[in-house]
């Protein structure tokens, strides 16, 4: 062990990626990136790189899995082998079970499932690199893809976590802020309809401090909830310059 | 009563759309008072109501469409058919039989196999019962010429342009005939495949550009364009 850590904020409140506390990294956002799947979506945010697929509705397949009132969304999240530093195994992991049931819950609520008896929606996320926040940015790429195969929704979901490093509140944590910091708040949040379907918390705050935290992934939201607006638009923006050029 | 957009506007899933007395469409939804894009589309404000045109979507059965499908199984008393919808369809064998349908007897393969395209006729269907066929109507029943073009089922009314007219410039400038499911899918019959071919680029050049205005203009020149081109190689 070096006796002394490298320290993850500096003396300005400069981040060790040189981001400012309130800062979300870089993102880059594309729809409609695969021709096989019914919708699709891929996000780069800082090092992350992560791709969703959405098929369906069609028809349930086992069977006896259909719902007589609704549609039947089924998530998997995962993760490459190759998307961490020491290989992972393909099997499904205890993690990605539990992740893909959160993500699955926390889109919910914003499709009309109710559409659509007897049928499903099969959502794919797969992590291509993991760098910290991958749940969110899941979260954040698969309302995308679920909105480029058409399917009716009350609103996107985006997604972002927010924490404590060294003390400090901080916005978008990181992998090494996620391991090093005192807590990390994940939240999924639908901004039209101003409602939170995801909200989860690892390591202590006190009351005050989680309340500033909420606020401040609330904004990183916002800011997300752009970029992807963004992103489902361009597409056709591009053509109708094109023509009127 | 506010609106927050012009008409054919792009707008996004959550978008508010209108506040008020408005009629919730196609593609909207309304909640206490307020009404917001449910899909990604163009919105259309009329009188009272308000629409968004889906750029991209599924299609949902309705009853009296003309569809094109592919039959993908055979079964005891009929056949299933993929019209590209949430819902698998169904045809019965006593539909297509002049006489009724002997079981025993009767070998459905020698009628439709798997494999072929039908174009038929939604008769029924709603939540609790998949979509039920016929092809008991002049002009309906197996395919057996042409080609087939897929594009999103929100943009047949754009193949067809108001009043019939993009898709008569199509038929009359490439000769060819055109049938539209309105589950998306295009059969082409023409006399040569270079008709074909002109066909399907308009029919394509409509998907990928059907948000934009003066379509018709353009399409028409570029058929133009096209068979000059030919003439020209020939």
């Amino acid at each position: 062990m070096t006796k002394k850590e490298a320290k993850m904020i500096d003396k300005d409140g400069v981040r060790a990626d040189g981001r400012k506390p309130d800062e979300l990294r870089p993102t880059k956002i594309e729809v409609g990136v695969l021709n096989n799947a019914d919708g699709s979506a891929y996000i780069e945010q800082g090092k992350n790189k992560i791709l969703a697929a959405v098929y369906g509705p069609h028809e349930v397949h086992p069977k006896h899995l259909a719902l007589p009132h609704r549609s039947r969304l089924r998530c998997r999240y995962h993760m490459a082998p190759f998307s961490v530093d020491e290989r992972k195994s393909p099997a499904p992991s205890r993690r990605e079970v539990e992740l893909s049931k959160v993500i699955r819950e926390a889109l919910e609520p914003s499709i009309f499932l109710e559409y659509y008896p007897r049928t499903s929606i099969d959502l794919f996320i797969e992590v291509l690199q993991a760098h910290g926040g991958t749940r969110c940015a899941g979260i954040t790429v698969a309302s995308l893809a679920l909105a480029d195969a058409g399917i009716p929704m009350r609103d996107l979901t985006a997604a972002c976590a927010a924490g404590k490093v060294e003390g400090q509140l901080v916005l978008d944590l990181t992998d090494q802020e996620d391991k090093k910091g005192e807590a990390d708040v994940p939240l999924a949040y639908m901004p039209n309809l101003d409602a939170v379907t995801l909200l989860q918390m690892d390591g202590q705050l006190t009351l005050e401090e989680f309340e500033k935290t909420i606020s401040l992934s609330l904004e990183g939201c916002k800011q997300l909830y752009l970029l992807q607006k963004e992103a489902l638009k361009v597409k056709y923006v591009a053509v109708k310059e094109d023509i009127e050029e | 009563m506010p609106t927050f957009y012009e008409n054919r506007q792009l707008v996004t899933p959550g978008d508010l759309l209108a506040e008020g007395n408005y009629v919730a469409g196609e593609n909207t939804f309304k909640e206490e008072g307020k009404l917001y894009a449910s899909c990604v589309g163009m919105v259309e404000y009329s009188e009272r109501r308000v629409n968004v045109v889906a750029l991209k979507a599924f299609y949902t059965p309705k009853v009296g469409d003309t569809v094109i499908g592919k039959v993908t199984d055979v079964t005891m008393g009929g056949w299933i058919i993929d019209i590209d919808a949430p819902y698998p369809s169904l045809l019965r064998a006593s539909d297509v039989m002049e006489r009724s349908y002997r079981p025993q007897k009767d070998e459905l393969t020698s009628i439709y196999d798997v494999g072929d395209l039908l174009i038929a006729k939604i008769v029924s269907y709603d939540r609790t019962r998949d979509p039920l066929l016929t092809v008991r109507e002049p002009g309906l029943g197996k395919i057996t010429r042409g080609q087939i073009v897929e594009i999103t089922p929100t943009k047949i009314p754009r193949v067809i342009g108001r009043k019939g007219s993009m898709i008569s410039i199509i038929k009359s400038e490439t000769g060819c005939h055109v049938l539209l499911g309105q589950n998306g899918t295009v059969l082409v019959r023409g006399k040569t495949p270079e008709e074909e071919r002109l066909a399907i680029m308009a029919i394509r050049k409509i998907e990928s550009e059907s948000h934009t205005s003066g379509l018709t203009n353009r399409v028409t020149e570029m058929l133009k364009k096209e068979k000059e081109g030919e003439s020209k190689n020939d």
